[in-house]
């Protein structure tokens, strides 16, 4: 199943991701994993979240753009090989990854061209998804 | 239906007819300045025109233009015609470049004027059961008081709310049911988005109609407030110098300005040479006052930069139509040689899909080469998780920026609400090349 990412962007300047951490901490939200992707002059930082509904409507109402979308998470092995193994299964089935990050637990977030099918074969060569 | 004029025979004399009463209300102007005002009888007699003698309104060419400068060194009462136990009222401009330009009223100026407006309001609709929210700002400035006494003329209910305090706004709005709101077209658009962030729903609200102006505003801008406030928008036209708001309104065609004929007298020159141009060029309207008692002015050079158009309207009035200004001569901006309006700027923005109406132009010098930035703010509407979706909407923008008007601009995509909001006239360009800050 997927699940949801809560996407936020941010102006590159100082003070704002820290303004999204306090705000989190604040709703007492924990934070499972993010990362952030920089342009010229803004960046957008991609998260999971303990509560996408009241993450999104506090950050919205402090004046954030923000948008949810579906991801893959995946748990990995903690052992040499295994994110090649992963990797390896999505291609073989064409399957392209957009982006992918890190997270708390040796879990993986992953946005691909076609989820379903992703988690089909993923599930298919016995690799753990999460909720 | 109810009458379509406030007074048909004025709105729909015939133009030969209108120009023998605008010569008629010239020479009259032309005496009262010529016997008491010093400046005016200087320049009418170094020109070589005789007031008494005045035959053709073609004459006028021959009297030189009033420009700002001269109210500015006039100032404070310099021009008035009149003596003061005469005026009873006195507004100004806020006076920020320099000495503030005055504008005195007799009584009979403050009542022309509530004519005008109750005219103009009645054109567009406005009838004795209306409410107008006024939100112009009361006080030194024009828009105020000049929309409260033509609103309470025509016999609508007016509400002096005045600018500021948005939730408020919304609340009169809703509860005293406003039909018609009177403000800057930027402002419009502060109480639209308040509005939706308060979940106001303005197709179940009563308003109908936007009065809107004091700034320079476009036919994409104007879709968008419709949009928004489900409302008819119309641009309202005027400055202090020569009254306030009331020069001009549309009418419901939407397809240029009236102007209050009979009581101005408008003419569209070249901005560089000062040569009278033909109606459909465009060029710097240059307005002469007809009835004004107070404080009359000659050639008034507006720095406004429109069109005249003196074909009969759709809407069965003569008076000559201004095209919608598309801004000051003061506003082009000159980049890399390159004019460049502000309102051309707009007009590309707001014609892309989900952009929000709120843009800044940041204009400075790198390394001795000008560079224009536009700020435009993301909305959830075209946000995405992916990365290139953002990056796309900036170049899209870009690239639609140069072909319309020819040169590179950098796109910033910034927060939401970093561009500050107005309740009056919008600030749309910092200049830093001229020692203006963010």
């Amino acid at each position: 199943m997927p699940v949801k990412q809560l996407t936020v962007f941010l102006e590159n300047k100082a003070g704002r991701l820290a303004e999204v951490a306090r705000i989190l901490k604040k709703q007492n939200i924990n934070l499972q994993g993010f990362s952030t992707t920089e342009a010229r002059d803004y960046g957008i930082l991609r998260m999971l979240v303990s509560d996408v509904e009241k993450s999104r409507e506090s950050l919205r109402e402090a004046g954030f753009t923000t948008h949810v979308a579906d991801v893959i998470c995946v748990k990995v092995v903690d052992k040499p090989g295994e994110l090649s193994n992963i990797l390896d299964t999505l291609s073989a089935e064409r399957i392209n990854i957009d982006y992918v990050y890190v997270i708390a637990g040796t879990r993986i977030v992953l946005s691909v061209s076609d989820i379903k099918k992703a988690e089909d074969i993923l599930l298919k060569n016995n690799i753990q998804l999460c909720n | 239906m109810d009458d379509k004029y406030w007074d048909e025979e004025c709105e729909t004399m015939p133009r030969g007819k209108l120009e023998q009463l605008q010569l008629r209300r010239l020479k009259k102007t032309l005496i009262n300045v010529y016997e008491n005002v010093k400046f005016y009888k200087e320049k009418l007699d170094e020109s070589g025109v005789d007031p008494y003698n005045f035959k053709s309104l073609d004459e006028i060419e021959k009297i030189p233009f009033t420009t700002k400068d001269d109210l500015r060194v006039n100032y404070p009462f310099g021009l008035f015609a009149k003596p003061m136990n005469k005026v009873i009222r006195i507004h100004s401009s806020s006076g920020t470049t320099g000495n503030p330009v005055v504008d005195g009223y007799t009584k009979n100026d403050i009542a022309v004027w509530g004519s005008i407006v109750a005219r103009q309001l009645y054109s567009v609709g406005v009838r004795e059961s209306d409410i107008i929210q006024n939100s112009y700002g009361y006080g030194l400035f024009t828009g105020g008081l000049g929309l409260h006494y033509g609103g309470e003329l025509l016999g609508s209910t007016v509400i002096p709310v005045s600018g500021g305090n948005t939730e408020r706004q919304l609340k009169i709005m809703s509860d005293y049911s406003s039909t018609v709101i009177c403000c800057t077209p930027s402002y419009s658009l502060y109480i639209a988005e308040v509005g939706r962030e308060l979940g106001v729903d303005f197709s179940k609200l009563p308003l109908k109609l936007g009065v809107l102006g004091a700034e320079p505003w476009t036919d994409e801008m104007r879709r968008e407030i419709e949009e928004r406030l489900k409302i008819d928008a119309v641009d309202i036209y005027g400055l202090s110098e020569v009254m306030g708001p009331g020069v001009s309104l549309e009418c419901l065609y939407k397809s240029g300005l009236h102007i209050a004929e009979d009581h101005f007298l408008a003419e569209i020159v070249d901005p560089k040479t000062g040569k009278k141009l033909p109606p459909g060029k465009h060029g710097e309207i240059v307005l002469t006052s007809l009835t004004k008692e107070a404080m009359p002015l000659l050639r008034y050079r507006t720095k406004d930069l429109s069109a005249l158009n003196i074909n009969t309207c759709k809407c069965g009035r003569t008076h000559a139509r201004m095209a919608k200004p598309m801004g000051r001569a003061d506003d082009m901006l000159i980049i890399r040689g390159v004019n460049v309006f502000p309102s051309q700027i707009e007009e590309v923005l707001m014609k892309i899909k989900d952009i929000e109406p709120h843009y800044l132009i940041v204009v400075e010098r790198k390394n001795y080469l000008d560079n224009i930035e536009v700020w435009v703010e993301v909305s959830e509407d075209i946000f995405s998780e992916k990365m290139n979706g953002l990056e796309n909407f900036e170049s899209s923008i870009e690239h639609k920026l140069y072909s319309a008007i020819g040169i590179r601009m950098n796109v910033k995509l910034k927060e939401p609400k970093t561009i500050k909001r107005s309740i009056g006239k919008a600030k749309r360009v910092i200049d830093k090349r001229k020692g203006e800050t963010l």
